[in-house]
């Protein structure tokens, strides 16, 4: 069979051709793959360092840095004789962020009745005056609009709407301790204020 | 049955699907293809290459240090009682605070090293040259701005290096002829360190110099479009003649792939080897060996050799020279030639600057070393340093509220009287310790002008104002009173 020459000169471009669109399908492959793989890469990346990121724009909400402690009131062998409500001043430390709040605030330590040793918040259920215990008449007596309690903080008379508020407490070591809240005024349930 | 309605538009035109109909609303609005043309489709004459990623890289190091700067920024406060605390409170408590910081504590010395692999380049490259004067000139103002974002952030932790360091590098300033002590003032607010140097080390750092940094960002990367991309050193710089690759795809695979290997080593380095903090910045340490950040090593040896009045010299006049000299640089070196092989004097300078640099670094760790007296105080420094990270954070104890011991009365008399103000509960309305409530006045400072006598008076028989804001007689025996009055006198 006789071979034309200028049809395999015609084959041999149509190789060339073919193997130079090879080559470059080949290279866009290629250039594609890597594209991809380098979206994804950034992606990946991106994702995972934008996790720290939004978990330290979070960091407030994610941990309760507000809650007010444990404050100490004192050795629980100074209460366990009490006759009477007992005032005692206790700091109260909260935490602000990277500051720490310190205030003094006024309880009442009870005498232990059946076992029990309990805390009276000194605010008043009614508009938040703080209540002094007045020996002479061993009553509680608000001092703004003359609500009465009782040595255990039961409501007598006047305008407040439930009893003395109880506060949190525990034992700890032969330490009592308080967790100090503020309650809803006005309201014939304790309901803490947050 | 009528023909089918083209949905867009006239007949003619081709039929464009979804996607193509939403870009093609969006482009003509926005001209986001012209953009993109802009951006990705510069010609690069001889193609892409691994030696142009450095300014694509820095670019991306900078956002990312506006990134967590930003957030890092959240938790801080630019004040010399409370910086301290705000950064320990960052590095100790908050959720990937030490990583962030790191981050951008290590970002800075990237930057550092990436700028001067991009000079390098753009200098042995000699792609300066050719109508690119006003290029390079940006690019050494950029480098003077982030040197200058270092040594303004390496203050605002206020620990102890951070203190002392800039203590030395605002003294610096003072040896500037005619100006320098005035120099030195502006720069700290005053004649001593203090929390005006950190406000104005902050407003620059967050402020003006990232201000100034992406105007001359954009005016750089605008006049290197200008310009045209400069290809090898065998390239013509003012009339290319190599064959041009476009920018997308193969450059900017390049530049990304080395941003995210950047990236992923600043993480790694951050999460396995965060920055410390030092101890809050004691100003009345005399003991303390400062040491400036690594890059400014080399600068803090070269000026123990200019003694007393030479310092001017150390600090001043050589230093400017040789920021001249850069900056001048292609109004020196005017040939056309770009091969560094052709410009042996050029390059033999710049390399004998580069090695300068390292000399002097490795030479002020090398002394450092070899001296016990400094190595046992660095020594001791770093042990500090490490004990500090150690302790857990400690929150500041806020001015406004009231501890223990700020509520001491030191007058018997008045002590028993403060017993008497809670017990008769004028704390309910007046506040604990005076301090005034909603419901009645402050009793502290108020009461200074008036008498013991008259105190007294007014708690017995209160004025009819007095009685209408519920204020109730006193009723107490009159030593009590005496008391009282001695405690309400006492309260600041």
């Amino acid at each position: 069979m006789e071979i034309n020459p200028s049809s395999s000169h015609e084959q041999a471009d149509h190789a060339k051709a073919a193997d130079q669109r090879a080559a470059e399908v080949a290279a866009i492959s290629r250039r594609s793959f890597l594209g991809a793989l380098l979206g994804f890469g950034t992606v990946v990346v991106g994702a995972a360092l934008s996790v720290p990121l939004i978990r330290f724009a979070l960091h407030p909400l994610l941990t309760k840095t507000t809650e007010i402690g444990w404050s100490d009131i004192g050795k629980i062998e100074e209460f366990a004789s009490l006759t009477a409500p007992l005032k005692k001043l206790i700091t109260v430390d909260q935490r602000d962020g990277w500051r720490k709040i310190v205030s003094e605030k006024a309880i009442y330590v009870l005498p232990i009745k059946d076992g029990v040793l309990r805390v009276l918040s000194p605010i008043c259920p009614h508009l938040g005056c703080s209540i002094p215990w007045i020996e002479a008449k061993q009553q509680f007596i608000c001092p703004c609009h003359t609500a009465i309690f009782t040595l255990d903080g039961t409501r007598v008379s006047g305008p407040a709407p439930r009893p003395m508020d109880d506060l949190e407490s525990k034992v700890d070591n032969g330490m009592l301790k308080v967790r100090y809240q503020y309650f809803r005024q006005l309201i014939p349930t304790k309901e803490v204020l947050a | 049955m009528g023909d089918a309605q083209e949905p867009n538009g006239k007949p003619g035109e081709p039929r464009l699907n979804r996607r193509e109909r939403i870009y093609q609303w969006f482009d003509r609005r926005t001209g986001i293809g012209s953009l993109m043309h802009e951006a990705l489709d510069e010609p690069i004459p001889g193609g892409a290459r691994w030696a142009y990623v450095f300014g694509s890289v820095l670019l991306f190091l900078f956002i990312s240090q506006t990134i967590t700067g930003v957030f890092l920024s959240l938790y801080y406060a630019p004040t010399a009682d409370h910086a301290h605390t705000t950064v320990a409170y960052i590095v100790k408590e908050v959720t990937g605070g030490s990583f962030l910081r790191s981050l951008h504590a290590y970002g800075s010395s990237a930057v550092v090293i990436v700028l001067l692999l991009h000079l390098t380049q753009t200098f042995l490259y000699g792609a300066y040259k050719g109508r690119r004067e006003v290029l390079w000139i940006s690019g050494c103002a950029l480098l003077g701005l982030m040197l200058a974002m270092a040594f303004t952030g390496y203050l605002l932790p206020w620990d102890q290096k951070a203190y002392f360091a800039t203590t030395v590098g605002t003294n610096m300033a003072s040896e500037v002829p005619l100006i320098g002590s005035t120099l030195k003032r502006l720069m700290r607010g005053g004649n001593e360190m203090g929390t005006l140097t950190l406000s104005r080390f902050f407003v620059a750092h967050v402020f003006l110099l990232p201000g100034a940094i992406l105007g001359l960002i954009a005016a750089h990367v605008y006049l290197f479009r200008k310009a045209g991309a400069a290809g090898p050193p065998s390239e013509d710089p003012i009339k290319p003649r190599l064959p041009t690759e476009r920018f997308y795809p193969r450059q900017v695979l390049m530049d990304t792939a080395v941003a995210l290997l950047m990236i992923c080593v600043l993480g790694l380095l951050s999460h396995f080897s965060p920055t410390d903090l030092g101890p809050q910045a004691n100003p009345a340490d005399t003991q303390y060996v400062p040491r400036p950040e690594w890059f400014y090593l080399p600068v803090f040896q070269w000026l123990k050799y200019f003694k007393g009045s030479l310092a001017v010299v150390g600090i001043v006049v050589i230093p400017t020279l040789t920021a001249i000299l850069i900056t001048a640089l292609p109004f020196i070196d005017r040939r056309l030639e770009r091969r560094p092989w052709r410009r042996p004097f050029a390059v033999g300078i710049y390399l004998a600057i580069l090695a300068t640099l390292i000399t002097f670094g490795w030479l002020s760790r090398h002394e450092d070393r070899l001296d016990p007296a400094i190595a046992k105080q660095v020594a001791k420094q770093t042990e500090e340093t490490e004990q500090f990270m150690r302790e857990p954070f400690e929150p500041e104890a806020a001015a406004s509220s009231l501890s223990a011991p700020v509520v001491v009365v030191l007058d018997p008399l008045a002590a028993a009287g403060k017993k008497i103000y809670e017990s008769e509960s004028c704390d309910a309305c007046h506040g604990e310790n005076g301090v005034g409530t909603s419901a009645a006045p402050k009793l502290s400072g108020a009461t200074a002008q008036r008498s013991p006598e008259e105190l007294a008076k007014l708690l017995r028989h209160p004025t009819e104002k007095m009685l209408a804001g519920e204020m109730k007689p006193v009723d107490v025996p009159e030593d009590d009173l005496k008391a009282l009055v001695a405690y309400i006198k006492s309260l600041k």
